[in-house]
């Protein structure tokens, strides 16, 4: 395709790109360079139903007049970024000095905020996406060889849980892990433990969101594998059945090679959407075993009264980061397959 | 003669039903728009300003939603604002505040309020920024058939108690979990907090200042109250709000809870429990630490404010409307729906414990423009210690941290 061409094929999505995603980073991170003004705090009397009590105020008059003069905020350069919210850099300092083992260091970086949610993101994406991948691609491979008059009722049975809306998912599954629920209840009667309870642990926590994680993506690997199924050229299946290949050995030399652009495609789609981690965390009202990225930058901005727009900007960017760093292998894959191609 | 006092009593009332319903209503053909929470006090405030003052406007619009508090900041700002006014409590008004988006109402409450009780005018210095309609508070509940089981004849009034009682109803075989708290990390656990820190003298900042002050003797000692109460709570305490709470107490599987007063009459009701759980809940004022010292609650109020960026013909009306509706009347119609801190409020069953409480000298939750972020570090940071995986001194040191790291980021520290 000559270039002047593929530019204008190429324009409307690249200005919807620049429009709809590299701008709002650019804003996001420009943001994040920021902290608010000094509010001007004042000592009133404060009086009401239950009494008077001298309290304080936020000066409205004064802190407008500096908001006004610099409408953006206090210029903070890469602060944010480096306090304790988010890299820490002085605690971790602090930590590596003043502790005497690796586990101690260690244990002082978990509680940094975080260090905890990076911990727990990391560890849900690293779990539930090969799960998912393998799991997804044995469904697929099942379904494929059923007859063909159950396969329309298996793989309907299949999507389901991609048809049910993540926060309402987890939330049948909070509700069956509960003591009283069809799940607590079996486990404790199975351990004979009444007081045995999912929610009160973390390792159990942990476990219970990573399955919900499984089960809920799984669909999406499976049809996308299903799909690709389809296409497995017949000649070399036989051809490989002629030599004297098993199913198993077919399976793993011909159609994984063969869906190996899906695998990738699929692989980077999983990590991006497991580096998101957020709707279970607060449907299982996990907050005290497990927080991510995602639910980091929701508390920032949602919980305080004042929404801290620079955190919750540098949480994302952050996060952005090491999405980028993780796919990294998968990309760089992608595109020696593609100039080996074009040669 | 008989005759004739009745006729006059007739018309005497007939008078007054009139004057209830030609309510003052201030300039007509106005635009008046609340934003407020969705429970049903605020349903009969807001609806009977309606039921007043509706024809006289030109439009009268209501959203009642639990989302008030997340959105009235940014429905606030812009000039004309989204809504006339925001039906706020002590930690929403200043929210509000610190941005400058509702007026003083010194001169509407002069026009329109005269019939308004002069100390639920919320004054910051000298200027009336909201009126108040109703309180609330946490405080006991106390199944007392269950109490007298385990041998135990009076209610409970000190934390020490409440922990001996639970202890003797685990000991008697009754419940294994007879405590039920608002625990749920977050909001919950940092309120929780707050109770027992007040009952222990805690201030949170130094004060006139925002520099933090809960790592403390008093928040240490608060912390462990917590944990001696929750060694007697449902194992999955950590993800309990008021409605699990409730749900347990309602199916009988608590015998002591601190809970919020505004669960006493969907409690106390006849709907979701039995009359064996109903007839033997005593609502009683919140624990304190010594016998009659003050109790581990934070009283709330609930009111209205007046946007700031409104025209004053429209603050008028919506002032107008909303202080028609703070009568004898609607209270009496809605007696058990809050704790009303107006005329003609009869406290039922239900109003006990908050009464009892507010009596016993609690602290009003602070009304301090940084208190958001001192409630959400304490929220967040305090889970550690109640797993038990960390000390209180480091849990707090922990809240202070994040704590000062969030406010430098709101321009309230250096």
């Amino acid at each position: 395709m000559k270039h002047r061409t593929f530019f204008w094929f190429i324009l409307p999505t690249l200005s919807a790109m620049v429009l709809f995603i590299a701008l709002p980073i650019v804003s996001v991170f420009v943001q994040s360079l920021f902290v608010a003004h000094e509010q001007v705090l004042v000592v009133t009397e404060n009086c009401g139903p239950f009494g008077c009590k001298p309290s304080t105020a936020v000066d409205v008059e004064a802190t407008e007049k500096l908001r006004q003069e610099q409408p953006l905020g206090k210029f903070n350069g890469l602060g944010t970024y480096l306090n304790r919210s988010h890299l820490a850099v002085a605690d971790i300092s602090e930590a590596w000095a003043t502790s005497k083992t690796m586990g101690e260091f260690w244990g002082q970086v978990y509680n940094l905020p975080f260090y905890n949610a990076l911990t727990f993101t990391l560890t849900y994406a690293f779990v539930v996406t090969p799960l998912v991948l393998v799991l997804g691609l044995a469904i697929a491979v099942g379904v494929n060889n059923l007859p063909a008059m159950l396969k329309g009722l298996a793989i309907f049975v299949s999507l389901l849980p991609f048809l049910v809306t993540p926060l309402v998912g987890s939330l049948i599954l909070f509700w069956m892990v509960d003591g009283d629920g069809v799940i607590g209840a079996t486990i404790q009667k199975i351990f004979n433990d009444p007081s045995l309870s999912l929610k009160a642990s973390t390792p159990l926590m942990w476990i219970m969101l990573m399955i919900y994680g499984v089960w809920h993506t799984l669909p999406f690997s499976f049809i996308t594998f299903y799909a690709g199924l389809q296409t497995v050229p017949e000649d070399t299946m036989e051809a490989a059945q002629i030599d004297g290949a098993s199913k198993w050995q077919r399976l793993i030399h011909v159609v994984v090679p063969h869906l190996m652009p899906l695998v990738s495609f699929v692989t980077l789609m999983l990590i991006m959407d497991n580096l998101r981690v957020f709707e279970p965390i607060v449907s299982f009202s996990a907050e005290a075993h497990a927080r991510s990225l995602s639910w980091i930058i929701f508390n920032d901005l949602r919980e305080s009264g004042n929404p801290l727009y620079a955190s919750a900007g540098a949480t994302s960017l952050l996060t952005i980061i090491i999405v980028i760093i993780l796919m990294m292998p998968v990309l760089i894959r992608t595109w020696r397959d593609f100039s080996r191609k074009s040669h | 003669m008989f005759l004739k006092k009745i006729a006059i009593a007739g018309a005497v009332a007939g008078l007054m039903g009139t004057a209830a319903f030609a309510a003052d209503c201030g300039p007509s053909g106005q635009s008046i728009r609340i934003l407020a929470s969705d429970f049903p006090a605020i349903h009969a405030v807001a609806g009977t300003a309606e039921a007043n003052c509706g024809a006289a406007a030109a439009e009268f619009s209501r959203n009642h939603t639990t989302e008030a508090r997340q959105i009235m900041n940014a429905a606030l700002t812009p000039n004309p604002s989204e809504y006339t006014s925001v039906i706020v409590a002590n930690s929403t008004l200043t929210q509000l505040m610190n941005d400058g988006l509702v007026r003083p109402l010194n001169d509407l409450v002069e026009k329109y309020g005269s019939h308004l009780p002069k100390n639920l005018m919320i004054t910051i210095d000298g200027k009336i920024m909201a009126v108040a309609f109703m309180a609330n508070s946490q405080h006991l509940f106390s199944r007392k058939d269950i109490l007298a089981q385990a041998g135990i004849d009076t209610i409970p009034s000190t934390y020490d108690e409440v922990v001996a009682a639970a202890k003797a109803i685990r000991e008697a075989g009754i419940m294994e979990h007879p405590i039920v708290m608002n625990m749920k990390t977050g909001w919950n656990v940092g309120e929780s907090f707050n109770l027992a820190f007040l009952a222990h003298g805690g201030e949170f900042f130094k004060p006139g200042t925002a520099e933090p002050s809960v790592n403390s003797p008093a928040g240490v000692a608060a912390l462990n109250t917590l944990k001696e109460l929750v060694e007697y709570a449902h194992p999955d305490h950590l993800t309990q709000a008021s409605n699990e709470t409730q749900g347990l107490w309602e199916a009988g599987q608590a015998a002591l809870g601190i809970m919020w007063g505004s669960r006493g009459s969907p409690i106390l009701d006849d709907e979701g429990s039995t009359a064996e759980v109903t007839s033997n809940t005593v609502l009683s004022a919140a624990p304190s630490v010594e016998p009659g010292g003050t109790p581990g609650a934070t009283l709330w109020w609930d009111g209205f404010t007046i946007a700031t960026n409104i025209s004053d013909a429209e603050a008028e009306a919506t002032f107008a409307a909303l202080a028609s509706a703070l009568t004898p009347e609607m209270v009496a119609g809605h007696n058990d729906d809050a704790v009303w801190l107006l005329e003609g409020f009869k406290p039922g069953a239900a109003a006990a414990g908050v009464a009892a409480t507010a009596q016993a000298g609690a602290q009003p939750y602070p009304m301090l423009p940084q208190i958001g972020l001192m409630h959400n570090a304490l929220g967040s940071e305090l889970a550690d210690f109640l797993k038990g995986g960390e000390s209180a001194e480091k849990a707090l040191a922990d809240v202070e941290a994040a704590y000062i790291t969030a406010a430098k980021e709101a321009g309230f520290l250096q």
